[in-house]
């Protein structure tokens, strides 16, 4: 029970997360391997406000969201359209996507690390322990999932009830015909990567309540939220989800039972098992 | 064998006698610098082997390193240091084989993935295995192995990964690779195995990445999980190919040589900004220089004659 409610509480943010690198993989078509990066950058914002203006992490969102947004938004304006432009197929993009985003991966972790130096980082706020079934869990953790789960709601809204949602759907789904009925396809994937960078910042800032980060652990983050894009299916908001509750169960189940240091091995065997029982993912079509 | 191969033959092989000599002119800073260069163009060299015919990008060199030096961490005192070099390189083909076997069948996206997180994985497991059954983090691999000879195993190496690459490029899995690498869909369409092909090239791959690191290991003298595994290794690899070319098969060498040695200069001089400079020649490389130094050799006598002849 204790880490059925644990890994749900984990998972909620690490939906969070994946929900962005699901927007700019799904519908920008760049696999961004500097996504775990803008992570660290939001938990990093989160501390800087906090530690420096007393602000608390919940009103530093609100300014870290349009921050990330922007600086995403000019990251795909301006290193990736070139590259959008030069690739001759989604396969050349990828790769191109890929070897692009790994090299910025460096430069963000080396821009933190010439900023707050490679210590580790944390700060305590509402540290409360809050029973749940008599069982003690610390209120940042409950905050911080509630709060994921909002925005998670609001953008599964957003994309499913709006036209502007409908919009970054169709150039998932096809970007050619999106372009034949209208869409400006370049401007939308701009959106969807830009958004899908302040998502995964917010989420961010919302880990760094609870969690102890360092500039150079985005990798990590990136690693998880990839395993839960594809162990949910590309294109699947809702698999995405479902994933990461999964992802953050079988963490919480090995760290508690087996060892803290083993969650990544946690994921890596989720991968596999998944990989070859369900290559599409779990909530994939089979199309 | 032609005419011209059998000269190339013989030019090579020359320039290889050379290069095994520096050994007998200094031990120091050159002969040490040398080593890094041997090590670099092997692990490119393998790397190319793979990833430039089929695009696939391996991120897990430094895992196969840092397995390689493990197994030598692990045994040194146990069995002799040949044995455990050849024991190194079956855990290296077996781990590759595994990795291959799971990822390859499906996208190469998802061999990407895979590959960036398998150094950290092997960590995670090396670092929990000693300190649950041992009571240090790291291991002393205490040997009297001297950094020529180092050298000269390199050298053998590298002759060896050359030779392995030149007779692939002229068999059968040579092209099927390259036909994998223009067009899978038509590759399987027109009856090669895909799935082998790119397996076995990337075993011969993580072998060779694996017994560069057994042969590293008497070097660093003290093993630890996160200098051998330290992504860094597969990071450097990736851009010195990329930098060189991975196009031919001597295009590697184009990138490790002139990266090393601005390396030396960057981490001499600026030692607290590696990460960064080393993310941004990256990106340089990528958005500037796509076909590698190999490319700009091979075009420039082209753009000469187009601009000669109007």
């Amino acid at each position: 029970m204790d880490i059925l409610i644990g890994g749900f509480l984990l998972g909620g943010t690490y939906a969070l997360m994946a929900l962005g690198l699901q927007l700019q993989y799904g519908v920008a078509r760049i696999m961004n391997l500097a996504n775990g990066e803008m992570l660290v950058a939001g938990a990093f914002g989160a501390f800087w406000f906090y530690s420096g203006f007393q602000m608390r992490p919940f009103l530093a969102i609100v300014l870290i969201v349009p921050l990330a947004f922007v600086v995403n938004w000019a990251i795909y304006h301006y290193l990736l359209t070139p590259l959008v432009r030069r690739a001759k197929s989604r396969g050349q993009l990828e790769v191109d996507g890929i070897l692009a985003t790994f090299g910025m991966s460096f430069i963000l972790v080396g821009l933190m690390l010439a900023v707050f130096g490679g210590e580790y980082f944390s700060y305590s706020y509402l540290e409360r322990a809050v029973f749940v079934l008599e069982q003690p869990y610390g209120l940042n953790r409950i905050a911080a999932f509630c709060a994921s789960l909002v925005f998670c709601i609001a953008l599964v809204v957003w994309l499913s009830h709006t036209r502007s949602g409908l919009a970054l759907r169709a150039v998932a789904v096809n970007p050619t015909a999106a372009g034949l009925v209208a869409i400006k396809v370049a401007r939308t994937s701009a959106i969807a990567f830009a958004i899908g960078g302040a998502v995964t910042a917010s989420g961010g800032a919302l880990l760094s309540m609870f969690l102890t980060f360092d500039a150079s652990i985005g990798v990590i983050f990136t690693l998880k939220a990839l395993i839960i894009v594809i162990l949910g299916g590309v294109g699947e908001i809702r698999g995405t989800v479902a994933a990461a509750f999964l992802l953050g169960l079988a963490e919480t189940a090995v760290a508690s039972l087996v060892d803290p240091g083993l969650t990544l091995a946690a994921a890596y065997l989720l991968f596999i098992v998944v990989l070859l029982v369900r290559p599409r993912g779990l909530f994939g079509s089979r199309s | 064998m032609s005419a011209i191969n059998r000269g190339k033959f013989i030019l090579v092989a020359l320039a290889f006698g050379t290069a095994a000599l520096l050994p007998f002119f200094d031990t120091g800073y050159w002969l040490s610098l040398g080593v890094s260069l041997a090590m670099y163009a092997v692990l490119a060299t393998s790397w190319t082997l793979f990833s430039g015919p089929t695009h696939y990008i391996s991120l897990a060199t430094a895992a196969f390193f840092g397995t390689g030096m493990y197994v030598v961490g692990g045994g040194v005192d146990l069995l002799p240091y040949p044995a455990l070099v050849l024991i190194a390189a079956l855990t290296g083909a077996v781990l590759a084989t595994l990795v291959g076997l799971t990822t390859m069948r499906i996208s190469g996206v998802y061999f990407v993935i895979f590959t960036l997180g398998l150094a950290e994985l092997i960590r995670q497991v090396v670092t929990w295995v000693q300190t649950t059954f041992t009571s240090s983090s790291g291991l002393y691999v205490l040997t009297d192995i001297t950094e020529s000879m180092i050298y000269w195993e390199l050298m053998s190496l590298l002759a060896l990964v050359y030779l392995a690459g030149w007779m692939i490029n002229h068999s059968r899995l040579g092209l099927a690779l390259r036909v994998i690498g223009n067009d899978e869909t038509v590759a399987a369409h027109i009856g090669i195995n895909t799935a082998k092909a790119k397996v076995m090239l990337f075993i011969i791959s993580g072998t060779v990445a694996s017994v560069c690191g057994a042969l590293l290991a008497p070097r660093w003298v003290y093993v630890e999980p996160t200098i051998a595994f330290s992504p860094m290794i597969s990071f450097q690899v990736v851009i010195m190919a990329l930098l060189g070319g991975v196009h031919r098969l001597w295009g590697p060498l184009c990138g490790v040589i002139p990266f090393t040695l601005l390396w030396e200069v960057i981490a001499a001089q600026f030692p607290n900004q590696t990460t960064l400079l080393l993310g941004a020649s990256f990106l340089l490389i990528v958005y500037f220089i796509p076909n590698g130094i190999a490319g700009l050799l091979e075009n420039f006598p082209k753009q000469l004659q187009s601009k000669n002849g109007g």
